[in-house]
């Protein structure tokens, strides 16, 4: 409607775009740069990136990232027109990569709204002096060599050479020129002027033939086309060889992108909401009050198939929010392959299960602690090439990012071969710290080793680029919350550790189990219970305070009635006429009371209205759902009802 | 840039949506609301209480999937209770992305009120009539036109008050 509002969705649209486009570069480098060689399709996939790139930010007035991207597609464009060997290969993939971060990192400040003042100059500038110093002279010569001179006056001389040179391909192969760059320049206007546009190309047509194609061109005052002998071979050889490098995975690439659709993920939202009422129209068409009792065959069929077909719905529903774990275990790659050139480390990363599929929402919850773990593992556990030779181990650290489904969750493992963690010394630096609670005897190793993921907890004596602040397995344990995940470590000293992420498949879902209070339901996670069951009432234990605890198999637990907690008015009141649910999460534990169970199901997680959360932040409350009947259930959220009896009891006390 | 937007956006609605009023009624008073904010008006529905909310915060109910809060209008001006009946409404309401619904004792019809005929209510001490913002009148009839914004956003004033 107005232009702003384009604008908005445009620039929505560049980001998705350009983000793509750039994490599809660094994949592609990151590939190419195992096999020390670009494949010819490789370097057309760059250029064609590079060139898009160019194109959108200029459109959206982003100059810095275009002016970049502008001379990237240009070197590309000498090397893909130009096909010479002498590209050090491993200085060109430096040099793409430090100009993919220049332009993550602008991309980064458009999405925080904040002006792009990044400066590409000093990038360009080694762009350029990377053309210059490996591709001075061409190694290979070119079959013919032609030199023109344009008609004094004739204007714009690097648009007709553009021009003269697209004709020329049509005819010839490997064109190249003198001035290599004839874009928008008055240097290569005066260059052609003084010393006329030097062409160097091959061909299987005859001389004539392409003394031809110059003569037609217009305004030409005067050429000179010479026959070289020349060592063709070499050159196809060459080109051939680059060729099988990375090609298979490219092309793979390729198919992949074809297939995809990109989609808001609002739009994902409001289709699942859409189900989510359906499936609740349908219960109210099926389980309607004008049909209970009536024989209806045809009708019970006819419903039947509807519910079928409902449920696979929202089955696909949810399967479209799933992506694949790769992209995310991809980007490590780029990390490892900084991280080793830094420490000095040879390290090998391997991948397994990058196919398993897990919300979209989580993939973005996951990123930042897989870094910090990758990032823990390459500079503390993994040993330096000669400690691991000493040791008896091959000189190439071994790390090892894993994903699979088990169950509703995914596991991920990262495992490295290092040197393992040492319990004596985290224990030390515990106790330095006062982070320790208990007589070293008595803590189990599990014990010891989750003390590395309290705050600010590190045993690095020196920070280093990558970790030793401590806060990095902080971030990794907050993260993982989050998203309702939990963390474990396994490690054997000198052998190497393994850490553990168990999350969830999807945080829009969860296994829930209905209970009732009164007239209210109310939904507990699943996974937090641990039994149910019915007491007695002389089990019951209250303390002064009137506090009600319950002693089950040794352990005493605290009793929380909801009807009290959340002043819901019930006729249950009487512990044996009601149900005790024992809950446990993070090694607590506590009882509520609740007047009955409905059942398990699982439920979409929806979140409370805002106007509620604005006007207050209710303890013990996770969210809300929709019961198949069309009524509304409150999601209990564990942790907060723990938080919330204790502060309960220091007000009492 | 993006205000503007939103001022072109309202300016059109206005056009048609301007000097309407839905009035309905809390026992023998009159209310209006401006047309612009109604989304819909619902009858009374099961309302799942939410624990810890002020009184007048009823709950939240299912609106085709979408899950509102409702608030009683009788309470939240401090009249006395009167028990639901099949008169009773749920008037939608959204104001700045938020969707509240408001139940009322009887809607009773959508009516001009041309800007003339509102006068600002009378400057009485500091409490009362804090959610109206003027008085239309109609023939011999009186309607007292609604602040939806303060009707919504007073809450966190409120607390602090009921909190001291």
């Amino acid at each position: 409607m107005s232009d702003w509002n384009t604008n908005e969705s445009m620039q929505e649209m560049y980001m998705f775009e350009t983000s793509q486009q750039i994490e599809m570069l660094e994949t592609i480098i990151l590939e190419n740069e195992k096999t020390n060689g670009f494949a010819m399709s490789t370097i057309n996939e760059i250029f064609r990136i590079m060139h898009t790139i160019k194109g959108s930010s200029a459109m959206m007035l982003y100059e810095n990232i275009a002016t970049l991207a502008h001379h990237i597609e240009d070197l590309f464009y000498l090397i893909r027109s130009e096909n010479r060997i002498s590209v050090d290969y491993a200085l060109m993939s430096d040099l793409l990569l430090d100009c993919i971060d220049f332009i993550k990192v602008e991309l980064e400040k458009i999405r925080n709204g904040d002006s792009l003042d990044g400066d590409s100059s000093v990038l360009v500038e080694q762009i350029k002096e990377f053309q210059a110093g490996s591709m001075k002279e061409p190694e290979a010569a070119s079959h013919y060599q032609a030199t023109i001179f344009y008609e004094d006056g004739c204007e714009m001389e690097n648009v007709r050479a553009i021009t003269l040179i697209r004709n020329l391909k049509e005819v010839c192969q490997e064109v190249s020129h003198v001035p290599e760059d004839l874009g928008d320049h008055e240097l290569s206007v005066q260059l052609i002027r003084a010393e006329g546009l030097r062409l160097f190309f091959s061909t299987e047509r005859t001389y004539e033939e392409i003394f031809d194609v110059f003569m037609k061109a217009s305004f030409v005052q005067d050429f000179e086309l010479k026959e070289h002998k020349l060592p063709a071979d070499s050159i196809v050889e060459a080109s051939e060889n680059k060729e099988l490098g990375g090609k298979p995975s490219e092309e793979s690439n390729l198919s992949s992108q074809q297939s995809m659709l990109s989609v808001h993920v609002s739009k994902l939202d409001q289709l699942m909401d859409l189900v989510g009422e359906m499936v609740i129209a349908e219960a109210m068409v099926t389980q309607n009050p004008d049909i209970l009792g009536l024989e209806l065959e045809s009708f019970q069929k006819a419903a039947r198939l509807l519910h079928k077909i409902t449920g696979e719905l929202q089955d696909m529903v949810m399967s479209i929010r799933m992506v694949p774990i790769g992209s995310t275990f991809q980007k490590m790659q780029r990390i490892v392959r900084d991280m080793s050139k830094k420490l000095d480390k040879e390290i090998q990363l391997s991948i397994v299960g990058e196919e398993t599929e897990v919300d979209k929402n989580i993939i973005e919850n996951i990123s930042d602690p897989l870094m910090h773990l990758v990032r823990n593992a390459m500079d503390h556990g993994i040993e330096s090439g000669e400690e691991r030779t000493a040791k008896g181990k091959t000189s190439i650290g071994n790390l090892t990012l894993e994903a699979k489904t088990a169950g509703s969750e995914v596991q991920i493992v990262v495992r490295d071969d290092g040197k393992g963690l040492n319990k004596a010394h985290i224990l030390q630096k515990g106790m330095e710290k006062g982070l320790v609670h208990k007589p070293e005897s008595e803590m189990s190793d599990k014990e010891i080793y989750n003390l590395i993921f309290l705050p600010g907890f590190s045993t690095q004596e020196n920070i280093t680029e990558f970790s030793g602040r401590g806060v990095g397995m902080d971030v990794v344990t907050r993260n993982l919350t989050a998203i309702r995940g939990s963390i474990s470590v396994e490690s054997a000293e000198g052998v190497g550790t393994a850490i553990t992420l168990k999350i969830p498949l999807t945080l829009a879902i969860i296994d829930g189990m209905n209970i009732k209070v009164g007239s209210s339901c109310y939904t507990l996670p699943t996974v937090a219970i641990r039994e149910f069951f019915r007491p007695a009432e002389q089990d019951i234990i209250i303390d002064p305070e009137g506090n009600e605890m319950i002693i089950v198999r040794g352990r005493c637990l605290p009793i929380l009635r909801l009807h009290h907690q959340f002043n819901v008015d019930t006729s249950i009141k009487m512990m044996s006429e009601g149900i005790l649910i024992i809950l446990e999460e993070d090694e607590r534990a506590m009882c509520v009371f609740a007047d009955s169970l409905l059942g398990q199901q699982q439920v979409v997680v929806k979140a409370l209205p805002d106007y509620i959360k604005s006007t207050r932040n209710i303890n013990g409350l996770a969210g809300c759902t929709l019961l198949g009947n069309g009524s509304i259930s409150l999601i209990l959220d564990v942790g907060g009802l723990m938080d919330g009896s204790k502060a309960e009891e220091i007000i009492q006390a | 840039m993006h205000a503007t937007n939103n001022v072109i956006d309202s300016l059109q609605e206005e056009d048609t949506q301007k000097g309407k009023y839905l009035t309905f009624s809390l026992g023998d008073e009159y209310y209006a609301i401006e047309i612009k904010y109604v989304t819909e008006i619902i009858g009374m529905q099961p309302i799942s209480e939410v624990p810890e909310l002020p009184e007048y915060v009823k709950g939240i109910i299912n609106l085709r999937g979408k899950i509102i809060p409702v608030m009683d209008v009788r309470l939240r001006f401090k009249k006395p209770v009167v028990s639901y009946n099949d008169r009773t409404c749920v008037i939608v309401i959204e104001i700045s992305g938020i969707s509240i619904g408001l139940i009322v004792d009887l809607v009773s019809e959508v009516m001009v009120i041309p800007d003339d005929d509102i006068v600002p209510p009378p400057e009485v001490s500091q409490s009362g009539n804090k959610f109206i913002k003027g008085i239309g009148k109609v023939g011999t009839d009186v309607k007292l036109l609604l602040d939806c914004d303060r009707l919504i956003n007073e809450n966190e004033i409120n607390l602090l008050e009921e909190s001291i």
